[in-house]
């Protein structure tokens, strides 16, 4: 993907009216969002708030209403919307014998992976993959990396396609305390230095405070958002968790 | 020893079962690495079951060609096992547990009716000698066909089987290939289910994969040594079957039993996990 010095703050991702209901049970209801290149928005609440339904949703991986769009706020132009999505971890077994490169390359190309190891390919997968200072992992089997090293080459491969909006579901298990800030800094990193919006799901308060740019509180539909500040010392922050984060 | 394999090579119903054989082994060495990493074991052995129910609807329905009633019910056997297991919470295994066992039984209670279940019993294990060469000409298309889908489809299946929300992200149609795998997987079963046997057919799938998952660290060579394990099982198999009068499938099943262990045993010898 290409650096750039800094993100033109000039495009812009709106979900409107975003709406999910399966069955009788409504999940999610009309969710508005507003999303800059240059930003980083986090998403909290409770478990069952409706947080990784609402990526399933802006993934087009469930049924649901509303729609997303995105501008170029110059010219009002609407483009294509390219996701890139991280997620939690891989439905990958123990003892499976993917590797690194198996993995990317069942992602990004029809080339059978079976067959043989496809040259150019390999090389595109390495230099994605030197950004998070992973490419050393390429041969390894996925199933043997740690939960810091998997967050890592799943990074590599969702910025491949030059992603506009990158859809994270944090890490919960697998990575310990130096793993989370590192991998707060290395989304950090891509913030200021990638021409992308972020949308993260994070069940780490502290972390959130730390590092975002704005929050979204999440319980069905938006409770509050705004400033790290503006919500965090709401008093639908504290109905939700009961305590107030000194932030 | 030569005297011996050219009296063997003599005879046309051997010359056919080690075709069959040569065209059946790595097929099933390639699909059971992707049953095994979806964890489909369950599934295709339920498929195998339903074959027993499928001659029986033939039977019941009148319809000359068994055979035919046969792949038509296992297909629809499997898109709906896989649109059950898709939509509901419960868990698959007994899902498909529920439905397997239920086939199985309708199946047996119309086929034994009047006491007259001997005459498919040779569905149970399986008799490859007995097949002929039009039925080859089946196996040659169904391998083909197979061929054809790995090699377009396979990254896109793979992709869904590692996390199907990210598969869905980059446009790749998650259902339609599950559905496409399904009935591959039916169609295959379904073909080669009179040679190989309803109790062994989901050994021959899952023990070449399971063996290569012990010595393979890509997918490379997880193909590699799965269809390799999977063609000496069967062609090792066939010639032990005629030299001790033993039946064909059970032979085969044990000598890809044999491999599994071994494999098993040398990669806890070496990462001891």
């Amino acid at each position: 993907m290409r650096k750039i010095i800094e993100p033109c703050g000039l495009h812009c991702i709106k979900v409107n009216h975003l709406g999910v209901t399966m069955g009788e049970q409504v999940i999610l209801e009309d969710i508005n969002l507003h999303i800059h290149c240059g930003t980083l928005t986090a998403i909290i609440g409770k478990n069952g708030a409706g947080k990784s339904t609402l990526i399933k949703a802006m993934l087009d991986d469930i049924p649901h209403e509303g729609n997303i769009e995105f501008k170029d706020r110059e010219d009002g132009k609407i483009q294509k919307l390219r996701i890139g999505y991280v997620p939690q971890s891989m439905n990958i077994e123990k003892n499976t014998p993917i590797s690194v490169y198996d993995m990317i390359a069942s992602y990004q190309s029809n080339f059978p992976v079976f067959f043989r190891k496809k040259r150019k390919l390999y090389e595109e997968i390495k230099e994605s993959l030197k950004v998070f200072e992973a490419d050393y992992l390429i041969d390894k089997q996925v199933c043997n990396l740690s939960g810091g090293e998997l967050q890592r080459v799943l990074l590599s491969m969702a910025i491949m396609d030059e992603p506009n909006l990158l859809l994270l579901d944090e890490p919960v298990s697998g990575i310990d305390q130096n793993g989370m800030e590192l991998f707060y800094k290395t989304i950090d990193y891509l913030k200021k230095h990638f021409d992308l919006a972020t949308l993260l799901i994070s069940h780490d308060l502290d972390y959130v405070a730390k590092y975002a740019d704005k929050v979204i509180l999440l319980d069905q539909k938006i409770l509050k958002q705004g400033s790290v500040k503006e919500v965090y010392q709401s008093k639908e922050f504290r109905e939700v968790f009961g305590q107030e984060v000194t932030v | 020893m030569t005297e011996f394999f050219t009296a063997w090579w003599q005879y046309g119903f051997m010359r056919n079962a080690f075709l069959a054989v040569m065209i059946i082994t790595p097929l099933f060495g390639l699909l059971g690495t992707m049953i095994v990493n979806r964890k489909m074991a369950f599934f295709s052995d339920a498929l195998g079951h339903s074959a027993l129910t499928g001659i029986a609807v033939g039977v019941v329905l009148g319809v000359t060609d068994t055979n035919l009633s046969m792949v038509v019910f296992a297909v629809i056997f499997a898109l709906l096992l896989n649109k059950i297991s898709s939509k509901s919470t419960a868990s698959t295994d007994t899902i498909i547990s529920v439905f397997s066992s239920c086939s199985v039984a309708v199946g047996l209670a119309i086929l034994s009716k009047g006491g007259n279940f001997s005459k498919y019993s040779s569905l149970l294990v399986g008799d490859i000698l007995s097949i002929t060469r039009r039925e080859i000409v089946y196996l040659i298309v169904i391998f083909a066909v197979t061929l054809i889908f790995w090699a377009v489809a396979f990254n896109k299946l793979n992709a869904v089987s590692m996390h199907r929300t990210l598969a869905r992200s980059r446009h790749i149609p998650a259902a339609l290939l599950e559905n496409l795998f399904a009935v591959l997987i039916a169609l295959i079963v379904m073909l080669s289910i009179k040679w190989v046997g309803i109790l062994i057919i989901n050994a021959l799938l899952i023990l070449p994969a399971a063996s290569s998952r012990n010595l393979a660290v890509n997918m490379r060579e997880y193909h590699f040594f799965s269809i390799l394990f999977s063609m000496f099982s069967g062609i090792l198999g066939l010639i032990i079957s005629y030299f001790t009068n033993v039946a064909t499938g059970p032979m085969i099943i044990i000598v890809a039993s044999v491999i599994y262990f071994v494999t098993f045993a040398y990669q806890k010898a070496m990462h001891g996990n």
